[in-house]
């Protein structure tokens, strides 16, 4: 039977300075799960997180980690979480290999154990050569890596990136999402926050949308996808494109004479474009979406949220 | 009542040889510097000036410095260690690795008073075989010395771990050093005895706490002291358990740790 890896109930928090942070939030992740929690700056994701993690102390509310609710027996539930924060955090002074072990050992885990966690996930993570090396004289990317590694190192149950991605080339993000998908393949949950949304899109399973310390959503992933009406697709053709007849149900701009804008409308899907192109003897090269599904969402609710 | 499992174990040994690998990097900074000073003090506290002084309490001038400028060096070197971690990994944010970790809030303040009392006694043992030099070794009680520089340490230790949760800036670790640490220990008698003091400044002094370890560690070595050793014991225990309490308490809340 699957436990919850994380129940949050009535969550909130105000700082000393009398600024309320998050109101009453409540959000369930199931083991197992990438779960997604995406807002913008300042809405309370890394607030949310800190609390998970014992670094901000929450003002009321609860929460559970795999069942160990952490007013009760909070070393327990630390024990389960992997934190990798958003700002580099280890020691530059110290070498890559010890950041590991020194980590392991704040988790109890014996030097001779650790010994063997740190080669594995320094080889699996491409910085085992690097590993006798000071940490500050390390790539912008190798630094992410480092912090996933270290935050891997006592095989957590539940895996918090906070934006683990912000800055690394995209060689560096595919290599971090492969293995991120490897690690949750493997029954490890994992939450996390970034400003890449096609990120979100790819990764998680299930998604929560917070602005200004309230959820605006919490469901899946493809049930939110869905709620998106109209869509949009820039299409590349073989040979100049010109303006086809009968396309009153699809909005057309021409970008160039390959290529074109059409925004799909509620009611109709990609199909019916593609068979009035066909008859129109248009060739259709290659297509893609003009944004991210999931961006156009999140703007949408974030700016509905401003609104009211 | 505590029980320590074998996790918390792991963690305390772990945080201990950070501690000393940290200032085991730098012991340029951190070991060699009181050396230097010591030397000068010897130089011209003990042999110049203290030439014209005379004997105290049928010791020299030099042997008579020698317990406090040791007690000195090991305090300030404690301190100094646990202030400059505690204070450099907060700012490094480097202090959140042991926050997230499940390690009990005594485990982390034990870890860091044994680095403490490491480097305090790294330091009195470079100071000791430094003053063969200059001095003449005496030992009266050894297990009431090694007591008393242990204590004297794990004290000091736990002033400066408090000291780094305090503190916001560079300038709050240098503070407490600077405006209350060496006033009361240049106070506290290393150069002279108190019953050379007015009567007045002799009342005043008694209410230095430094005073009564500086005491605690001459009666150690040399067998002499300005008060009671049993009145300096009963002190230094009971500073100890009073920082013990603010130390895991200012830790249970998290003050500069966790907002």
């Amino acid at each position: 039977m699957n436990l919850d890896a994380l129940v949050i109930k009535k969550l909130s928090k105000i700082y000393a300075n009398g600024f309320q942070a998050l109101y009453n939030i409540d959000l369930k992740v199931s083991e197992g799960d990438f779960f997604a929690l995406l807002g913008p700056n300042g809405a309370g994701k890394s607030t949310t997180i800190g609390i998970i993690t014992s670094l901000i102390k929450k003002s009321r509310g609860s929460v559970k980690i795999f069942d160990t609710d952490i007013d009760k027996n909070f070393t327990k539930a630390k024990s389960y979480v992997g934190l990798v924060p958003q700002e580099f955090n280890f020691n530059t002074f110290e070498p890559v290999r010890e950041i590991l072990i020194n980590q392991a050992g704040y988790y109890g885990i014996q030097k001779d154990i650790s010994k063997d966690n740190a080669y594995y996930l320094l080889k699996k993570l491409g910085l085992w050569d690097k590993r006798y090396q000071v940490s500050r004289n390390l790539s912008g990317g190798m630094k992410r890596r480092l912090m996933i590694a270290r935050a891997l190192i006592h095989k957590p149950k539940l895996l918090i990136l906070d934006e683990p991605t912000a800055g690394a080339d995209i060689e560096v993000r595919r290599l971090m999402w492969d293995y991120l998908k490897e690690i949750n393949n493997n029954g490890t949950t994992i939450i996390l926050t970034t400003h890449y949304l096609e990120e979100a899109e790819k990764l998680c399973k299930n998604i929560a949308i917070i602005d200004k310390g309230k959820i605006l959503e919490n469901k899946s992933m493809k049930d939110f996808l869905s709620e998106l009406r109209n869509e949009e697709f820039i299409l590349y053709t073989e040979g100049k494109f010109k303006m086809p007849l009968n396309l009153n149900n699809f909005n057309i701009n021409k970008i160039d004479d390959n290529s074109f804008s059409v925004i799909i409308k509620d009611g109709f899907n990609i199909n019916d474009l593609l068979d009035i192109l066909t008859k129109e003897d248009i060739k259709i090269k290659s297509m893609k979406n003009k944004t991210s599904r999931l961006e156009e969402l999140f703007i949408r609710l974030v700016e509905n949220n401003d609104k009211n | 009542m505590i029980k320590i499992n074998n996790s918390q174990f792991v963690a305390y040994i772990t945080i201990v040889r950070k501690e000393v690998l940290r200032f085991s990097r730098i012991w340029k900074q951190t070991i060699i510097p009181p050396v230097i000073t010591n030397v000068l003090y010897f130089i011209i506290f003990g042999n110049l000036i203290g030439a014209r002084i005379g004997k105290i309490d049928s010791y020299t001038y030099t042997d008579f410095i020698f317990p406090g400028l040791l007690l000195m060096s090991v305090i300030t070197h404690s301190y100094t260690n646990t202030v400059s971690s505690l204070y450099i990994s907060k700012y490094h944010r480097h202090i959140e690795e042991l926050l997230v970790s499940p390690i009990e809030n005594y485990t982390i303040l034990l870890g860091f008073i044994t680095g403490g009392v490491i480097r305090g006694i790294a330091v009195g043992i470079v100071v000791i075989l430094v003053a063969q030099l200059f001095v003449t070794f005496t030992m009266q009680y050894i297990l009431l010395t090694v007591i008393i520089i242990f204590l004297s340490s794990t004290l000091f230790s736990m002033c400066g771990f408090l000291n780094g949760l305090f503190a916001n800036d560079w300038d709050d670790i240098n503070v407490i050093p600077t405006f209350i640490m060496t006033p009361l220990t240049y106070l506290g008698g290393i150069f002279f005895s108190i019953n050379m003091l007015p009567d007045v400044w002799r009342e005043i002094a008694l209410f230095n706490p430094i005073l009564y370890l500086i005491n605690g560690l001459r009666f150690g070595m040399l067998g002499v002291s300005d008060i009671d050793i049993s009145i300096a014991i009963v002190i230094i225990v009971f500073f100890n358990v009073l920082m013990l309490y603010l130390c895991l308490h200012y830790l249970k809340l998290g003050k500069g740790l966790r907002t």
